[in-house]
């Protein structure tokens, strides 16, 4: 982990390991992370993010390592952990034969509030989630964007600390997303510590204090948005090239720039990670002149997490990855 | 799913006593008698199924069985049918049960239960509970249609409702049996096949619909024997008497036995569910 201090933790963990079979699923990892802030675990399908989840909400008992919610071990003392936490999964885990209303009311009941304490904290979420006026037809009148926010939202009558997010976005459009955005900073402003999970770089971007990068298991990467950046330079080089003749471009470039240079072989692109943009970029040029090459086309751009993700990530899409490194049965991701 | 997690046999300081337990599950009986209620194909099941099943095969039999059966059953068939047709009902709606808990399983409802601090046992006390209460309902339903039809007890009304109680005793017991299949299998469509088929041997293959000594001799060493044909003749000695029982059978001793099979089924397949529910990782 980067030297960055938490200095007041209310979720951590250390060296948490889940193995599926020979499939290690999650791999050592350690968080920490500040109160009031949220947290982003950005990664492939199959990266782990829904396992580690798993594990951090009590559904899941790591075969290594320990975590802690608002200080309560969630292995050693589950439920008392479970009266801290809130979890909204994958799934819109909502009843489509209940009422928004009710929906809300029976969560409540069983973060043993009382049925009149339930019924004022119910009416309270549906307006901060904007869904006073659905709030008595059933759920599965819905919107996907609604359900999402009805299943977020019914976690929060527990007042939990910690929330979990698992890919809050996912199947969503574009316009319920930033919806979802504003709650979940409404959320935290509101003094709740969101975990989520994304697999979309913005979101990340957009939402999350501190971000770590999971791939195979493994945390490779952890820091602000804008530090996982400047890992990348202060500018990337995208020559595109032709591809038969990517061994000869990459001998020319070999040296010039700062850090790893990548290829994105969908766009044919090398990506040169530099410091200085126009010193890099005449370097670039000389060394392909130099060589006699001619690419394509040059650009330079600022970084994005696009590029950090891609050049930490292993390239080989994860998507063939055995199903259950993300906790999931063959059946249910056959259902998505 | 080979998962190494141990099962969450105790949880030391879960703060969940009696009471709270009692009122976990209350809330989810209550969703699931939502669930019945507001979910049309649920409720066409439970009720239209089990009449017409009740109408068809009194009116399609009845004449040409009515009198081969016992002088007990009054030549009226539906007298004898009535009381079989209860464990016939509550065996092919069992189903329910693990078809409901799929689906929680697969839409995260399951998940969603487990991160909340309530207790263990509630999802699936309240699933058995409302899937009991759907029982009692379609029960009764069934008992009115059929006295409009002619049916009447032939021994005593405490001998009746005796018979009514096995019925939903039976019920209870399957109900733990198809949470443990539905827990195990996970998928709400293999589930349902897994089901199905072998329902009809056990409801057909049993003295529900008529007495099983015409059965060829191997067909009736298996129908004597198994717990729908127990139960059905140990209700049907309660409504109707010992003389609707095979030769040699008592009917004290048919209530013992359907007990029996009751309570060995509750004691295998409850905490077996309960099992199933804490690892039920998907």
């Amino acid at each position: 982990m980067p030297d960055h201090v938490v200095t007041d933790p209310i979720l951590t963990a250390e060296g948490i390991v889940v193995r599926f079979g020979d499939l290690t699923a999650v791999d050592r990892v350690d968080l920490a992370v500040q109160r009031g802030s949220i947290y982003g675990l950005l990664g492939p399908n199959g990266a782990g993010k829904t396992t580690l989840i798993r594990v951090l909400a009590t559904l899941l008992k790591p075969d290594a390592g320990r975590a802690t919610v608002a200080g309560i071990d969630v292995v050693e003392d589950p439920g008392l952990a479970r009266t801290r936490l809130g979890l909204a999964g994958q799934f819109a885990a909502v009843d489509e034969y209940q009422t928004g209303r009710e929906n809300v009311q029976m969560i409540g009941r069983l973060y043993r509030l009382s049925a009149r304490e339930s019924r004022q904290r119910t009416d309270d979420i549906l307006e901060r989630i904007g869904l006073v006026d659905a709030a008595d037809r059933r759920v599965g009148t819905y919107s996907g964007g609604m359900r999402r926010r009805l299943d977020l939202a019914a976690s929060l009558i527990g007042r939990p600390e910690v929330m979990f997010l698992d890919e809050p976005t996912t199947g969503i459009d574009p316009r319920s997303r930033v919806g979802i955005w504003d709650l979940v900073q409404d959320l935290v402003r509101g003094g709740t510590t969101v975990l989520l999970t994304t697999q979309y770089l913005e979101e990340a971007d957009v939402l999350a204090d501190r971000i770590g990068v999971i791939d195979h298991g493994r945390i490779i990467t952890e820091g602000t948005a804008d530090e996982l950046k400047a890992t990348m330079g202060g500018t990337i080089i995208e020559v595109e090239i032709d591809p038969a003749h990517r061994d000869e471009y990459e001998t020319a470039l070999a040296g010039v720039g700062e850090g790893e240079t990548t290829f994105d072989e969908q766009r044919n692109l090398l990506r040169i990670p530099a410091r200085e943009g126009a010193e890099s970029l005449l370097a670039v040029g000389r060394a392909l002149d130099r060589a006699e090459l001619v690419p394509v086309d040059i650009e330079t751009h600022k970084p994005t997490l696009d590029d950090v993700f891609l050049a930490v990530t292993d390239d080989t899409p994860s998507d063939d990855a055995p199903a259950p490194s993300d906790g999931q049965a063959p059946g249910r991701k056959a259902r998505r | 799913m080979t998962t190494t997690t141990a099962p969450a046999t105790s949880e030391p300081g879960s703060h969940i006593g009696l009471s709270e337990a009692f009122t976990d599950a209350m809330v989810i009986t209550r969703r699931g008698i939502v669930r019945i209620l507001r979910l049309p194909q649920l409720l066409v099941f439970a009720t239209i199924q089990p009449v017409m099943f009740l109408l068809l095969f009194n009116f399609v039999f009845g004449g040409a069985l009515g009198e081969t059966l016992p002088p007990v059953a009054n030549g009226e068939y539906i007298n004898w049918l009535m009381p079989g047709l209860l464990v016939q009902i509550v065996t092919f709606g069992a189903g329910q049960t693990a078809t409901g808990l799929t689906e929680d399983l697969s839409s995260g409802v399951i998940d969603r239960f487990r991160s909340l601090p309530m207790a263990r046992s509630a999802v699936l006390a309240g699933r058995t509970l409302a899937d009991l209460l759907r029982n009692a309902f379609v029960i009764t339903l069934m008992l009115v249609v059929a006295v409009l039809i002619g049916f009447r007890w032939q021994a005593s009304f405490a001998g009746f409702l005796g018979g009514v109680a096995l019925a939903l005793g039976f019920a209870f017991s399957l109900s733990w049996l198809m949470a443990s299949l539905g827990l195990k299998i996970k998928n709400p469509e293999a589930v349902q096949s897994a089901i199905f088929i072998p329902v009809f041997p056990f409801v057909f293959a049993s003295s529900v619909f008529v007495p099983t000594d015409t059965f060829p001799t191997w067909l009736q060493a298996f129908a004597d024997h198994q717990p729908v044909t127990v139960v059905a003749n140990a209700i049907r000695g309660l409504m109707l008497g010992v003389g609707a029982l095979p030769a040699g059978q008592t009917v004290t001793g048919q209530v013992w036995l359907a007990v029996a099979w009751i309570v060995g089924l509750l004691a295998i397949f409850a905490p077996l569910a309960v099992r199933l529910y804490r690892r039920a990782v998907i």
